[in-house]
C-alpha cells in the first residue's frame, strides 16, 4: 500500500470537487478498495470517502423507474422485502454474493465497479495487459477456468465477477453519473466497456464522476424473473455460471423475456440470442436449453472452461423454468 | 476422574472475549514493524538493490537486504531441516522467496516502504510446477521421515504377484498443492537486551524456536526465551521456525530496537511451506476371492530446490500397514521445482496417501464387484505385517461396523447412479482412516501456591485443541483435587521442555509428564508433611492428600497448613516422561472408518456433502468436548480437501495465483453437512499410561476419498484428481 491523503467531505458538491483532483479515487464500502490499495493494484494519491453522504443510500420503489442510491447497502437491497417479491432476480443476485459481513459493508454502486478476480491481475506480479498494459496476459495459456467467455480480446480475458450488474443486465438499468460540472445518465449496456486493445479501461466514468444512483424501468417482468448461481462453494463464492432471466407470460408461451450471463463474460452479459429463442416459445425444459445454446452459440472458451458452455446452458434453461413459475 | 469428561476449555472465555493475546498482540514498548520484500523471479541471482528511495520514505529505519544482515549461521531445526535463513545471499530459487525486510515505525510505513525497494536480478531458467513431465527430475529423498526411514520399502515380490494376479487396478492419482491457511498468520516479534533475545511468536513449537535461533545467532541455548501462549491455528505450517521468525530476530538486532514482524496473507503462501503436490501412481492385484496378492505405491512429490532443505509427502507409508497382503512395494521421489521449501500439513502422507490407496481399492472392490466395507475386510490386517509387531490396539473392526450401522450402509446399492432423490445424485463412500500414534520426551511442572491454586506448567503448546485444559484435567486427577483449583501454563521456554506440536502427539507425550510431576510433587508433600508434628512418627510413604489435605489414618491436616509452618509459599515439582519400551515393541496407531453421502445436481455437477457418519478410535477420549471438536474439525479439513483446496501458479512465473482466502477457498459453514462422530473407548496402555491416542489428524484421513469414492458411486466417474469439481462430474 502507498502512502494517501484521506479526505471525508460533508457533501456531495465537496466531494465531486475532491474526487477530481489528479490521482484521487473515490471509496464507498472500501471492501474492494481497500483491496486493491493492499496489493498495489490501486495507488491513489487521495482517497475521497463518498461512503456516508447523505441522499445517496435510498432505495425507492414506488414510482415508474426504480430508484437504488449509489451508497445504498448490499444487505438493504437484498433484505428489501418489496424488491424480494417484485424483482426477486435483483434481490437474489445480492443474497448470493459475497458473505453477509461484506454485504453489510459493500455498497450497490461499488458492487457495479468492482474489479475483475483474475488472479493474473490480482498478484501484481504476472504479466497482465489491465495492470501494465503492453506487458501481455498470463491467463491466455494459464489456468484460465475462471475466465471470460464473452467480451474478450487477445489482450484480456479476465471475467467481470459482479451478481447485482448481471441481473441489472437483464433489466432496463441505467447509471445516473456526477460531476462537479455536470451530470449524464448512461445505459448499463453502455457503462461497462467489452475489452479491445485497452483492457485497463473498464467503464465509461471518468475521473471526478461519482455514481449516484442506479434505475431500473419498472417491469412486470420483475415479478417473473430469478438470478441462478453455480459456484464452487455452498455460498461465499464467485459464479462459475450465473444467469438472470426475466419473463412476462401469456400461459404458456413467453410474451417477453430478458436473459443476462454473468462469470462467463467481460462485462454484464446480455443475452439477445436467448432471449430470441424464449420469445413466443412454449417453455419447456427443451426449449430452455435451446435458449441456453443460443445464449452460448458465440462463447468463446480457452482451456479449462470449455465446460462452462454446456454449464451456461444449462443454468439458463433452469432460470428460465424458475422465472415462468413465476411469472 | 475428569479425563474424559467434557469438561469446558480453560482457554475458551479469553479467546471468545478477545482477552487472549496471540504474538502480535504483545504490547512491547518501542516495537518498530517490518514488512517483508518477496522476490517476483522464480530463478536467479539479484544483482543489485535500489533502496535509497525506501530509506527517504517517511518512518523509515532500515532497509536490510543480504548486502547489510550479517552472517547467520546455518538453521538447526528441531525437525524437519529448513535450512536457509535467506538474506544470506543473492541466490533465487523461487518466486516470492524473501529478499528484503523494511523496517519502520509503523505496519503501514513499513509496507509502503516495501513495496518501494526496488531488486535487480539476472534470471534464470525455471521448473515452476510438477507435471508428468517434471518427473524425469525425480530422486530418492536423502533425509525420508527426518532421515528415521527409508523410502523404498517392500515385502514379497510385487512384480510377480501383480503379474500373476487374476484382478488388476492400475491408475494414477493426484493431489493439489494445498496451503494450510491458519487464522492467525505467522508473526513474532523479538527483544534484544545485550546478547540475550527474548521472541514472541506463533509456532507449534517454542523448543523448536529456542534451537534455531540459538543456533542461527551463535548463542546459548538458555539465551533465547520463546513466548507462545496461543496459536490461532497452525496445522503444520508452524511446526517447523520458518525463516520470518529469524529475520525478525535479525531485524531486531539491526536496527537495536524490538522489532515485530507479521506475514501478511498472501506473504503466508511463499513463508511457511505447502502441502505438496502429489503425483501417485498404484497398482493393486487381487484374487477373485477378495484376497489382496500385491500392492504397489509409486510416490511422487514437489520439493523445493535441495538449498533450502528437504521435505517428502509421505504418501506410501501408510500403505506399508494399511491392509494384509504379503507382496507390497512403496518408493517415494522427490520432483525439484521453483517453489519453496514445502512441509507437514495435517495428516502429512496419509491423507493424501489415502487418496490414492483408498481410491484405489474402491477401484478394486467395483472390479472385484464387491461390496467396499467386505472388501476391506476381506484384507484386515491383524498385525503390522512390514514391522512384523502386532499393533497396540487395533479397534477398526468395531470402528467399521458401528459407522456402517449408523449410516445404513447396508441399503446401498452397489450400481453407480442408481440411487437418486427425485433429479438428485445420491452417492454413498467410505474409506479407513489411520494414523500414527506418536509420543515423545516431555518435562513438566506442578507447584502449588500458598493460595491455594495449582499451577501445571509444561513447555509445550495449544493449537486451540484443548491443550490446556487436559493438561489441568490430568493433574487434578492425579493429585485428587478439584479441578478449579488447577490452572494450565505452557507455551513458554522457562517451562521444562515440551515437544514439538506436531504428528497428534501433544496429549501422548505431555500427560504422562504431568503424571510424573504429579507423583513427585505427592512424594515431597508427604516429605514436608513427615516433619509437621501432626505427623509424628508416620512414615511419608503412608501420607496421602485427600482433597485438599494431607491425611493419615486418623490425621488430617491442610496442605496450606503444613507448608505454612515449613514457611513455603510454593511447593513444586517435575516429573518427565519418554516413550517406553511397549511403544517401541508395537505398532502404535489410531483408527477409524469414515463414511460419506454426497448429492449431486446432475444439471450442474455441483456437489454437496450432505452426511457424514465416521468412528474412530483414538484410544481414551481424554475431553469429551474438545476430542469431538477435533474429531469434527479433521472432517472438514477432509471435506476441503475433496472438493475446494488447491493451490494455483502462473507457469510463466512460478507465482502462486490465489495467496488469498478469497480465491483459495476452504469449507465455508454451508459446505458443512451433518456430521456424526463416534469413538470406539479402548485406551492404548502401550502409548501411554493415560491410554491417549492422537486425535488430531486422523480425522482428516479418509475423508477426500470417501467423498470421491461417493462420487464415483453416484455418477459411475471415477475422479483420480483433487479437488474434485464441477467440470469433473458435469455429465
Ligand atoms: C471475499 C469477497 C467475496 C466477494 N464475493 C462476491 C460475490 O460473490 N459476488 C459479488 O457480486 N461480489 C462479491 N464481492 C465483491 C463485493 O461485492 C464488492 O467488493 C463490493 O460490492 C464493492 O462495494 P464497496 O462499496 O465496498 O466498493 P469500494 O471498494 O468502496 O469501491 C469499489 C470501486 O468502485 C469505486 N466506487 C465506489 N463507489 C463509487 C461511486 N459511487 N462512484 C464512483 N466510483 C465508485 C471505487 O473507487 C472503487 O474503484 C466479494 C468481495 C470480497 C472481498
Amino acid at each position: 500500500m502507498q502512502p494517501f491523503t484521506y479526505v471525508r467531505p460533508d457533501t456531495l458538491e465537496q466531494a465531486l470537487h475532491e474526487a477530481a483532483e489528479p490521482g484521487a479515487s473515490v471509496l464507498a464500502g472500501g471492501t474492494t478498495m481497500v483491496d486493491l490499495m493492499r496489493g498495489d493494484l490501486a495507488a491513489p494519491r487521495r482517497v475521497v470517502d463518498i461512503g456516508h453522504l447523505p441522499g445517496l443510500s435510498e432505495i425507492d420503489l414506488s414510482g415508474p423507474v426504480l430508484r437504488f442510491g449509489a451508497l445504498a447497502r448490499m444487505a438493504d437491497a437484498a433484505e428489501d422485502a418489496a424488491l424480494k417479491r417484485d424483482y426477486p432476480a435483483l434481490a437474489e443476485s445480492l443474497q448470493l454474493a459475497a458473505s453477509q459481513q461484506l454485504r453489510n459493508a459493500a455498497t450497490l454502486g461499488g458492487n457495479l465497479l468492482q474489479r475483475t478476480r483474475c488472479p493474473y491481475f490480482r498478484n501484481g506480479v504476472s504479466a497482465c495487459n489491465k495492470r501494465v498494459p503492453g506487458s501481455g496476459c498470463s491467463a491466455l495459456d494459464g489456468e484460465d477456468r475462471e475466465m471470460a467467455l464473452f467480451g474478450i480480446s487477445d489482450a484480456c480475458v479476465a471475467n467481470y465477477p459482479g451478481d447485482w450488474g448481471t441481473a441489472l443486465a437483464a433489466f432496463d438499468t441505467a447509471v445516473e453519473i456526477r460531476s462537479a460540472a455536470a451530470s449524464r445518465t448512461v445505459p448499463l449496456a453502455n457503462f461497462h466497456v467489452a475489452y479491445g486493445d485497452d483492457p485497463a479501461r473498464e467503464t465509461v466514468l471518468e475521473q471526478g464522476e461519482i455514481v449516484t444512483a442506479i434505475t431500473v424501468r419498472a417491469t412486470p417482468a420483475g415479478r417473473g424473473s430469478t438470478y441462478a448461481k453455480v459456484r464452487d462453494r455452498q455460498s461465499y463464492a464467485y459464479a462459475l455460471v450465473s444467469a438472470a432471466v426475466a419473463l412476462e407470460m401469456d400461459g404458456d408461451t413467453v410474451a417477453s423475456a430478458r436473459v443476462s450471463l454473468g462469470g462467463v463474460a467481460s462485462k454484464p452479459w446480455r443475452s439477445a440470442e436467448a432471449e430470441a429463442v424464449l420469445t413466443g416459445a412454449t417453455l419447456t425444459e427443451a426449449a430452455g436449453l435451446r435458449a441456453g445454446e443460443a445464449a452460448f452459440a458465440g462463447a468463446r472458451p480457452g482451456r479449462h472452461n470449455a465446460f462452462k458452455v454446456e454449464l451456461g446452458r444449462r443454468v439458463v434453461a433452469r432460470a428460465a423454468l424458475t422465472a415462468s413459475r413465476r411469472a | 476422574m475428569y479425563i474424559g469428561q467434557g469438561i469446558v476449555r480453560q482457554d475458551g472465555r479469553l479467546k471468545v472475549t478477545g482477552g487472549a493475546r496471540y504474538a502480535a498482540e504483545f504490547d512491547v514498548p518501542g516495537c518498530l514493524h517490518a514488512v517483508l520484500v518477496q522476490s517476483t523471479i522464480p530463478a536467479g541471482a539479484i544483482t543489485g538493490y535500489d533502496t535509497a528511495q525506501a530509506e527517504r520514505m517517511p518512518g523509515v529505519v532500515a532497509i536490510i537486504t543480504h548486502q547489510n544482515a550479517g552472517a547467520l549461521n546455518q538453521h538447526k531445526a528441531a525437525q524437519q531441516t529448513v535450512t536457509h535463513p535467506f538474506l544470506q545471499d543473492g541466490r533465487i530459487v523461487y518466486n516470492g522467496q524473501h529478499v528484503a525486510v523494511a523496517v519502520a515505525d509503523t505496519f503501514e510505513r513499513a509496507e509502503a516502504a516495501a513495496s518501494a525497494v526496488r531488486v535487480r536480478y539476472a534470471p534464470s531458467e525455471a521448473v515452476t510446477v510438477m507435471d508428468e513431465s517434471a518427473l524425469s527430475r525425480a530422486y530418492k529423498p536423502k533425509q525420508f521421515q527426518n532421515g528415521e526411514k527409508s523410502p523404498d520399502v517392500s515385502r514379497g515380490d510385487e512384480d510377480a504377484a501383480f503379474a500373476g494376479a487374476p484382478v488388476r487396478v492400475e491408475a494414477t492419482y493426484e493431489t493439489p498443492v494445498e496451503h494450510h491457511n491458519p487464522m492467525e498468520p505467522h508473526a513474532t516479534i523479538a527483544m534484544w537486551r545485550g546478547d540475550t533475545v527474548a521472541v514472541w511468536t506463533s509456532t507449534q513449537g517454542i523448543s523448536g524456536v529456542q534451537e534455531t535461533l540459538a543456533s542461527a545467532f551463535g548463542l546459548p541455548k538458555e539465551s533465547v526465551t520463546v513466548v507462545c501462549p496461543y496459536v490461532g491455528g497452525g496445522f503444520g505450517c508452524k511446526g517447523n521456525t520458518w525463516p520470518p521468525a529469524t529475520i525478525a530476530a535479525l531485524a531486531a538486532r539491526h536496527v537495536g530496537r524490538p522489532v515485530k514482524l507479521v506475514v501478511t496473507r498472501p506473504q503466508m503462501f511463499t513463508s511457511n511451506g505447502y502441502r505438496p503436490k502429489t503425483i501417485q501412481k498404484i497398482r493393486l492385484g487381487a484374487g477373485r476371492d477378495g484376497r489382496l496378492l500385491s500392492i504397489r505405491h509409486d510416490g511422487f512429490s514437489q520439493m523445493s530446490d535441495p538449498m533450502l532443505g528437504e521435505f517428502s509427502e509421505p504418501v506410501g507409508v501408510v500403505t506399508q500397514m494399511a491392509y494384509s497382503c504379503r507382496n507390497v512395494a512403496v518408493t517415494h521421489r522427490v520432483v525439484p521445482v521453483n517453489q519453496g521449501l514445502p512441509t507437514y500439513m495435517r495428516a502429512p502422507g496419509e491423507s493424501s496417501g489415502m487418496f490414492a490407496l483408498e481410491s484405489a481399492m474402491d477401484e478394486m472392490a467395483h472390479a472385484l464387484r464387491m461390496d467396499p466395507l467386505a472388501f476391506r475386510l476381506a484384507n484386515y490386517a491383524e498385525r503390522d505385517e512390514q514391522k512384523d509387531k502386532p499393533f497396540a490396539s487395533k479397534g477398526l473392526r468395531e470402528c467399521y461396523s458401528r459407522a456402517a450401522d449408523r449410516f445404513g450402509w447396508r441399503q446401498r446399492n452397489p450400481t453407480p447412479g442408481s440411487m437418486r432423490d427425485g433429479r438428485i445424485l445420491v452417492g454413498w463412500g467410505m474409506a479407513t482412516s489411520t494414523y500414527p500414534t506418536n509420543r515423545r520426551p516431555c518435562h513438566a511442572r506442578i507447584v502449588v501456591r500458598s493460595d491455594g491454586t495449582v499451577l501445571v506448567q509444561s513447555g509445550v503448546q495449544d493449537l486451540g485443541t484443548g491443550t490446556y485444559t487436559i493438561m489441568a484435567q490430568c493433574a487434578a486427577d492425579r493429585l485428587g483435587v478439584d479441578i478449579a483449583r488447577v490452572s494450565a501454563q505452557l507455551g513458554d521456554s522457562r517451562f521444562p521442555q515440551g515437544p514439538v506440536s506436531g504428528g497428534s502427539a501433544t496429549a501422548a507425550s505431555v500427560l504422562p509428564a504431568i503424571e510424573a510431576a504429579a507423583d513427585a510433587l505427592l512424594a515431597r508433600l508427604a516429605a514436608l508433611a513427615a516433619l509437621d508434628p501432626h505427623f509424628a512418627q508416620v512414615p511419608p510413604a503412608d501420607i496421602r492428600l485427600d482433597g485438599f489435605d494431607l491425611t493419615a489414618p486418623g490425621r488430617r491436616v491442610p496442605v496450606l497448613q503444613v507448608m505454612a509452618r515449613a514457611g513455603l509459599h510454593t511447593v513444586d515439582a517435575e516429573g518427565s516422561s519418554a516413550p517406553g519400551d511397549a511403544y517401541k515393541a508395537h505398532s502404535c496407531h489410531s483408527f477409524g472408518a469414515q463414511f460419506a453421502e454426497i448429492r449431486i445436481d446432475p444439471d450442474f455437477g455441483t456437489i454437496r456433502v450432505s452426511r457424514i457418519v465416521s468412528c474412530f478410535e483414538v484410544g481414551r477420549l481424554l475431553n469429551a468436548r474438545t476430542g469431538r471438536s477435533q474429531l469434527l474439525g479433521g472432517i472438514v479439513f477432509g471435506i476441503g480437501m475433496a472438493l475446494q483446496e488447491e493451490t494455483l501458479v502462473d507457469r510463466a512465473t512460478g507465482r502462486i495465483v490465489n495467496s488469498n482466502i478469497a480465491d483459495y477457498h476452504v469449507p465455508v459453514n454451508a459446505d458443512v453437512p451433518d456430521i456424526e462422530v463416534m469413538t470406539v473407548d479402548a485406551p492404548d496402555l502401550a502409548t501411554g499410561a493415560l491410554g491417549a491416542k492422537g486425535a488430531g489428524e486422523l480425522p482428516m484421513v479418509g475423508v477426500a476419498p470417501a467423498i470421491a469414492n461417493a462420487v464415483f458411486h453416484a455418477t459411475g466417474r471415477r475422479v483420480r484428481k483433487l479437488p474434485i469439481r464441477v467440470e469433473d462430474v458435469l455429465a
